[in-house]
């Protein structure tokens, strides 16, 4: 059996990384060694995990610097004898070893408009293309694994702007209602400058990490930010820009 | 004296899947004060991983197709074990379920004249299952949520109940602990909705999480409350084998009601060497008719691919032990010959994705190797089936936690349906108890004392046992002797291994502190799991005949008598389980005739 040398983070913020060589077999992945070691040298070593496929985005953490979803990074991406470290999403606050605080995610949450249909058809039915819903449903895709989040400058290093930007997960939350067929609310239509979409400057970085590839900037960012423009540029009223 | 935190609450709703996130959407809409707890992050439940589908009987793709042909196909995959009205009220609300979830924002896949597509399932007779791709629970689950969360309910995540209280035979709270700080908590409510989930993981090969230690079945039993058909355990017939690390992991029945077809190693399609005579009339024998059907679901008879899950999960079992399994022990799942690339990235992107990162296999070019996986639990704890509410006044539950709808066995689809309708149920009834209470029931200090003091047993204790270790054997001996195909030596053996299980759980060590600690939190799941074990493996000696998800190997066939009965545990005073045999409820003249009808 192979042996993989990690390097984890272990305790709080003032923790350290620590050294571990953890035994494994084929075919496994980085999750797998992490349990690994939970069975045999750290019982009590914090870890989030739930599907072990990809499916809830409870395990993430940045693999040799790489935000990645432990469940679905296999041993064999990496070279053999290399080290492997693991550490903690860092834009959120450490709770311990590899788990943060998240509750972040959950108070921008309530924030989102909430969709208000309008009324169902005489049969008791909504109609609803499929070409209609296809960009509602990537947006729908997220499996809330917040790595998009990690990656985002905006609020990586700043913790101060945290209060002012909703972040690439809730952009698409955002545009999944006001793109949605069948809302009437008007509050969704509406973008609040309070979400922050000026701060974001398209460098895209939370696409190319999103392990459901959705096109967090070009399909939901971007048109996002044109609606705004039209919504809230000053320069747009002064030439009488129309809506 | 513990010290812990308190809170009073109308209704406290425990596990937020979708039975969790139902009941407490309705109880909340019904005025109730509001809990829901769950020892995940909100949104991360069971219910996230469900692949293929809802089944309604919205009638969209075929208007034949009613709640009276749903509940038949129901009662007949859990071959009659089924609580007939639970069965009915789950056919007939259904459909309103899955509309309502609409107007919630779900966007379920369309028919070209725009309403929600259905797709085939095992069982079912007609497409029937509102779905997302191959992401429909995770569709579910956010829906949910997103509507939850404007609904003023206070979240409780990661949070885990040990204990529900008492004040006479009532409930009257949840105990538990924070898992991040591991500080003891107390919910005081007037009603309580178990909607935990299932028990997978006291089984070495499963699609379960490490959740589904079967917290709610075993918390209602130490309050006095019954389970139910313990021993009607859902093997699913199609999990991954290989490599061995993601062994277990579900591959969606999506895939074959889509077009893909079992085949063992010599290339035969073995289902058609594989139908029941219950089945036999329905079912296509020859392979020309089953391809057919999937156009033409008048002239031409379903496949055998899709029988039911207990029918394929044997079939694929004796292939392997009668040496025409794939290279790592399972059988070939194939829809590669049989569909085009840009149908199956487009129906199964979750399965492509899986496969081609887990395993190595292009699924749009090579056959997926496959085989049976613990996946689901039809028993649990018993409900009354109107009002979701169990043997224990003002405890209720509902989802895969509740038994009784599936019967023996759990046809695809029926559970997320299960969990919209019972989840809205449990909360309707659970609200509407704890309106008539006049005053919040009390909880007894003694009672909180005891429990706290046992949950930190672990780290007092010169502890030499290490609670993965224990985990582990369990899981090995409940996969060898009590899985798919049972016997009555191997059923004596687990109990004995049980009993040793036990008795070394009282001699647990937990190594670090009380935040955050999985050791911990795995120690005292323990007791959960071992209870449920035991009362899986007398409940399966006790029936001696085989049904659905329970194969006895020495009492091989199907007998009448036991089809009205249930098998009941009951925990003892000595932390035993007993098991007696009840009667059922008998489906009334005007159900039974919707049979005869055939
Ligand atoms: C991979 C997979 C695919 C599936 N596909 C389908 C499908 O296509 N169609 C279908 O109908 N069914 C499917 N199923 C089955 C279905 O998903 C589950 O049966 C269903 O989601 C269970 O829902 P639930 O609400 O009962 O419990 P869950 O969704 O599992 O939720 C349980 C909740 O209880 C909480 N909990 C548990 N114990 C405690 C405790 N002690 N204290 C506090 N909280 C606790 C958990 O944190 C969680 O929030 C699938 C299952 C799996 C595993
Ligand atoms: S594109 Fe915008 S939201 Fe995405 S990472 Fe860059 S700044 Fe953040
Ligand atoms: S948008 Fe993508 S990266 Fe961001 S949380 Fe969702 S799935 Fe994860
Ligand atoms: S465990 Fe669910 S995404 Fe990794």
């Amino acid at each position: 059996m192979p042996t993989a040398h990690l390097r984890v983070w272990r305790g709080e913020d003032d923790g350290d990384y620590y050294e571990y060589d953890v035994e494994y077999g084929e075919g496994m992945v980085v999750l797998d060694v992490v349990h690994l070691l939970q069975a045999h040298q750290a019982p009590d070593f914090a870890v989030r995990w739930n599907c072990k496929a990809g499916k809830c985005g409870s395990c993430s953490a940045e693999v040799n610097g790489q935000p990645r979803l432990m469940c679905m990074t296999r041993m064999n991406t990496f070279i053999p004898g290399e080290t492997i470290t693991i550490a903690p999403l860092k834009t959120y606050p450490l709770i311990r070893d590899l788990v943060t605080d998240v509750s972040y995610n959950y108070e921008i949450a309530q924030t989102i408009p909430e969709l208000k249909p309008r009324p169902r058809e005489a049969d008791g039915t909504h109609r609803m293309g499929q070409v209609d819903i296809d960009r509602g449903q990537e947006f729908r895709k997220c499996i809330e694994c917040f790595l998009c989040m990690d990656v985002c400058h905006v609020i990586r290093d700043h913790e101060e702007n945290k209060r002012e930007f909703a972040g690439p997960r809730f952009f698409i939350s955002l545009a999944n209602v006001a793109m949605h067929p069948l809302d009437t609310n008007p509050q969704s239509a509406l973008l609040d400058p309070a979400f922050g979409l000026s701060y974001c400057n398209i460098t895209k970085c939370c696409t190319e990490v999103c392990p459901e590839g959705i096109h967090i900037t070009d399909n939901g960012i971007i048109p996002m930010k044109e609606r705004s423009i039209d919504r809230w540029d000053p320069l747009r009223k002064i030439f009488g820009g129309s809506r | 004296m513990a010290e812990y935190e308190s809170h009073d609450y109308d209704v406290v709703v425990i596990g937020a899947g979708g039975a969790g996130l139902r009941a407490a959407i309705e109880a909340s809409a019904r005025g109730a004060r509001t809990a829901l707890v769950c020892k995940s992050l909100l949104g991360k439940a069971h219910t996230v991983m469900a692949e293929g589908g809802v089944a309604a009987a919205l009638g969209n793709v075929y208007p034949e197709d009613n709640w009276q042909v749903h509940f038949r196909d129901t009662m007949r995959g859990g071959k009659f074990l089924n609580n007939w009205r639970m069965a009915q009220i789950h056919a007939q609300e259904a459909p309103e379920r899955v509309l309502e979830l609409e107007e919630w924002g779900a966007l379920f896949d369309r028919t070209p004249d725009g309403r929600i597509l259905q797709r085939d399932f095992g069982g079912h007779r007609y497409a029937r299952l509102a779905h997302v791709g191959d992401r429909t629970g995770l569709e579910i689950i956010r829906t949910l949520q997103q509507h939850a969360v404007h609904r003023g309910i206070d979240v409780f995540m990661e949070c885990t109940i040990t204990k529900l209280t008492k004040d006479g035979n009532r409930v009257s709270g949840a105990f538990g602990y924070w898992r991040e700080s591991g500080k003891f908590i107390l919910f005081k409510s007037k009603a309580v909705v178990l909607a935990t989930g299932g028990i997978g993981k006291m089984y070495s090969i499963t699609s379960n999480s490490w959740e589904y230690t079967g917290d709610g079945q075993s918390l209602a039993a130490r309050a006095g409350a019954d389970l139910i058909d313990m021993e009607c355990i859902q093997f699913h017939p199609t999990g991954m084998v290989w490599p061995l690390s993601v062994r277990g992991i579900l591959v969606t029945e999506g895939v074959r009601g889509d077009g893909g077809t079992l085949r063992n190693s010599t290339g035969k399609r073995f289902m058609f060497d594989y139908i029941p005579p219950m089945f036999a009339k329905e079912t296509a024998d020859t392979e020309e008719e089953a391809d057919r059907w999937y156009t033409d679901k008048v002239n031409a008879r379903r496949t055998p691919d899709l029988l039911p899950r207990d029918e394929v999960a044997r079939a694929i079992h004796y292939e392997v032990k009668n040496g025409r399994g794939s290279p790592h022990g399972g059988v070939l799942l194939d829809i590669a010959t049989r569909r085009d690339e840009d149908y199956i990235k487009r129906r199964l992107p979750s399965m492509y994705h899986q496969f081609k990162q887990l395993a190595d296999v292009d699924i749009t070019k090579e056959p997926m190797e496959v085989g049976p996986t613990c996946h689901y639990i039809m028993g649990g704890v018993r409900v009354e089936a109107d009002s979701a509410q169990t043997t224990v006044p003002g405890l209720f539950a509902a989802g895969e936690a509740a038994a009784g709808l599936h019967g023996s066995n759990r046809l695809g689809g029926n559970s997320l349906s299960d969990l919209l309708v019972f989840g809205k149920r449990a909360g309707e009834h659970a609200a509407a108890y704890a309106a008539g209470l006049a005053a919040q029931p009390a909880v007894s200090e003694e009672e909180i004392d005891l429990e706290a003091r046992e949950v930190l047993g672990g780290f007092d204790s010169q502890g030499t046992e290490n609670p993965y270790t224990i985990q582990r054997e369990l899981q090995d001996s409940m996969q060898a002797l009590v899985g798919i195909i049972r016997v009555e030596e191997d059923l004596q053996q687990a109990l004995v291994k049980i009993a040793e299980l036990k008795e070394r759980s009282r001699n647990v060590g937990v190594e670090g502190n009380r935040q955050y600690n999985p050791g911990w939190h795995l120690a005292i799941d323990l007791r959960s799991m071992l209870m449920l074990a035991e009362a899986t493996t007398k409940s399966a000696l006790e029936r001696k005949e085989s049904r659905g998800g329970h194969t006895r190997d020495d009492y091989p066939t199907a007998v009448k008598e036991w089809e009205s009965r249930n098998v009941v545990s009951r925990l003892q005073a000595d932390g035993s389980m007993s098991v007696t045999v009840e009667s059922k409820p008998e489906m009334p003249p005007e159900l039974q005739q919707l049979f005869e009808e055939g």
